[in-house]
């Protein structure tokens, strides 16, 4: 059942993700709502997805990498449902749904047999610390994608070979806001996730702060953001600045969410 | 009656010549009543425009016409004929008739689809009007580009697109600060490009306008006009900061606006966008100021390169206009060879012969005990009348030469008596509104 569940899915962010693409072509507004019909649908199976896997693990079901990524890509959809609702914009689709399906891709290629939780892990904590970070995650996907548009639409207006792509993508200002915004509301996330993360560390092993790589990569991406909104609100480091920013510190969050678990040893190794 | 069209424009003359055959406005008059002294030239309309001077006239004589015309062009601007002649062109008949056509409907304009050649030619055929040196052909002919270049404008995207370099510009600065209604523009300098760009961004909702030129009291009235700010031309980088798109056209032989200025005004901005648009020719603004983080700089040649590409991909918008200049022609043409003599005399005749006929039978039926003889003499008498009704009008329509109105006269005839077999149904002319 869960299985099936979790192939409609893919299916399903698959399609949309084809449709997406076929909108960056042909612009037509049916396209954009049924390639939202789509992803919509496909986050509703997700989400019942997930909390069937709640149901029968027990726990949130974000402690193997299967589940993790799973759980990456359906915070990603959600708050991308969000941001295409309150701005309109279709295309934003396609460029970050093609990331949800590749996580669920990934996701497929790692084991996803329930394996019992570490008795350590056992607490109330482990919703609310990882559903906070997925989250903050997931905006700061948005703030990526909408970086990567910002440098296209940048490069057209700059380069003025005004391409065919020029016409469809949103002005300069209304990327850098949505930049903003996914940062104004992934950063408090984020902050709170660490914290929450030192409370449940201080519980389970008597610790807040034990310097592990996952915590140490998560300070160093806080501090990277922080550097962003900091800039931004003080010497406006806005538009390619900020674009620019958007997309190295997602590739710090992806380090910090994959490589650190895949590269390096700690507490947080097992996820 | 010919109608012929002599002269230069952006496509076959540099600036330097068409500044020196251009015609100023205030002084129309003299010029008209010179072409239509020339002999054989019985109507005019001069049109002078900064990419264009053309003379559309009317004559017998289309080669004669045409020689008459060149001369006058050169003499009138005391420029030998050899060098102007490589720039001039010259269109009579159905050629005539569609390239101003073309020109009113704005396809041949350095920019297609810009909006001011129509307003410029209707001022043009205004001063002929005024000065009575068009009449019933020119008068009708300019009507009717007039209406094909509306037809044009409605029923195609031609105009209605980004066209035109302000239409450009404005949607670039969309592209770029999504929502105008915060924002500010300001006019460096106070050309007619610059303005007529001022006003589509006012059209469009921009907050607010400021205004500087080197004479403080050109800026002001501006600014009034504008319902702007005018500023001093030595407070400009004082005040540069407060504008988020600046058009710029002064007379400026060197940049007056460097990648410095703008970086240390950008960071004023906390690196807030900003639009440069440089409509001047030299350039007033350093094109490495492109290159400053957040500052987008279009000259016009980078504003006519949108406008191409905007163009090719509505080709098939040209077309359609092309296929509405085509239509319009033959309708005009038909009108126009319908202003020939003969045919109007022979249907003039067939009209009155016809009338004749009509009566003939009618007395013939009632008055059924008339000899033979008689009605022959009844029917001899009755052609007679016409013919001596028609002499005087048929010999006056067969002079030709020097100030003969014959076209009038025909175009009197036809539509006093009806004779629309050759032309058409007078239609909508198209209002001469400005």
């Amino acid at each position: 059942m869960n299985a099936l569940l979790f192939k409609i899915t893919i299916g399903f962010y698959f399609i949309a993700t084809v449709m997406y693409l076929v909108y960056l072509l042909k612009p037509r507004d049916l396209v954009g709502r049924l390639s939202h019909w789509l992803i919509s649908s496909g986050f509703v199976l997700h989400l019942v997805f997930t909390a069937f896997r709640y149901h029968e693990a027990g726990y949130t079901p974000i402690t193997n990498l299967h589940e993790a990524l799973s759980f990456f890509a359906l915070a990603i959809v959600g708050v991308f449902i969000a941001f295409e609702r309150k701005y309109h914009i279709f295309i934003l689709g396609s460029f970050v749904i093609p990331l949800a399906l590749l996580l669920m891709a990934a996701s497929s290629t790692f084991p996803s047999a329930v394996v019992p939780l570490n008795p350590a892990l056992k607490s109330q904590w482990l919703l609310v610390h990882t559903t906070l970070a997925f989250i903050s995650y997931a905006t700061f996907a948005i703030a990526f994608g909408a970086g990567i548009m910002y440098l296209i639409q940048e490069h057209f207006l700059k380069s003025k070979r005004l391409g065919a792509m020029y016409h469809k993508l949103p002005s300069l200002d209304t990327l850098d806001e949505i930049n903003y915004r996914s940062l104004t509301f992934g950063f408090p996330l984020l902050t709170f996730a660490i914290i929450t993360g030192a409370i449940w560390a201080e519980t389970a092993w008597g610790t807040y702060w034990s310097w592990d790589p996952k915590e140490t990569w998560s300070l160093i991406t806080w501090f990277v953001y922080a550097a962003l909104i900091h800039g931004r609100l003080t010497t406006g480091w806005r538009g390619r600045k900020a674009a620019i920013l958007a997309i190295i510190g997602f590739f710090i969050l992806l380090f910090t969410f994959l490589g650190v678990n895949l590269l390096l040893k700690g507490l947080h190794s097992y996820i | 009656m010919n109608i012929v069209v002599v002269g230069l424009s952006h496509k076959t003359a540099a600036v330097e010549i068409r500044e020196k055959v251009a015609f100023a406005p205030t002084q129309m008059e003299k010029p008209l009543r010179e072409v239509v002294a020339l002999p054989d030239i019985t109507e005019a309309v001069i049109v002078s425009t900064c990419n264009r001077v053309e003379i559309y006239a009317t004559t017998h004589d289309i080669a004669g016409g045409i020689a008459r015309l060149k001369r006058f062009l050169a003499d009138y601007h005391h420029l030998s004929l050899e060098t102007l002649e490589p720039h001039l062109y010259n269109y009579h008949g159905e050629e005539a008739i569609r390239h101003v056509f073309r020109v009113a409907a704005s396809l041949d304009s350095m920019v297609v689809g810009e909006p001011q050649i129509l307003g410029q030619i209707k001022t043009s055929y205004g001063f002929a009007a005024e000065f009575k040196s068009s009449g019933i052909i020119l008068n009708r002919f300019l009507h009717k580009a007039f209406s094909v270049a509306k037809r044009v404008r409605t029923e195609t995207k031609i105009a209605s697109s980004a066209v035109s370099v302000s239409f450009a510009a404005v949607e670039l600065a969309k592209k770029i600060f999504g929502d105008l209604s915060d924002k500010t523009v300001m006019l460096i300098g106070a050309g007619e490009m610059c303005e007529l760009a001022a006003k589509h961004f006012i059209n469009n909702g921009v907050r607010g306008v400021m205004v500087t030129n080197r004479t403080f009291e050109r800026a002001a009235k501006l600014a009034e006009e504008f319902g702007g700010k005018a500023v001093n031309f030595e407070d400009l980088f004082d005040q540069l900061h407060k504008a988020d798109i600046i058009l710029s056209s002064t007379g400026a032989p060197h940049f007056i606006i460097t990648p410095k200025d703008v970086t240390e005004v950008i960071r004023r901005r906390k690196l807030k966008p900003m639009f440069f648009i440089d409509i001047a020719v030299p350039r007033d603004i350093d094109p490495k100021v492109n290159d400053v983080q957040n500052v987008y700089l279009y000259d016009m040649d980078d504003l006519q390169g949108v406008v191409a590409t905007n163009l090719e991909q509505r080709g098939k918008e040209a077309t359609k206009a092309e296929q509405i200049v085509n239509q319009e022609i033959g309708q005009f043409f038909k009108w126009l060879s319908s202003l020939e003599v003969t045919p109007t005399i022979v249907a003039l005749r067939a009209r009155f012969e016809e009338a004749r006929q009509a009566e003939l039978a009618k007395t013939l039926s009632n008055w059924k005990d008339l000899a033979p003889e008689q009605q022959k003499r009844l029917e001899a008498l009755t052609a007679a009348i016409v013919n001596k009704l028609l002499h005087t009008p048929t010999t006056v329509l067969k002079q030709t030469g020097q100030g003969n109105r014959n076209d009038l006269y025909v175009d009197a005839l036809r539509s006093l008596f009806d004779l629309n077999t050759g032309g058409p149904v007078p239609e909508d002319l198209g209002e001469l509104e400005e």
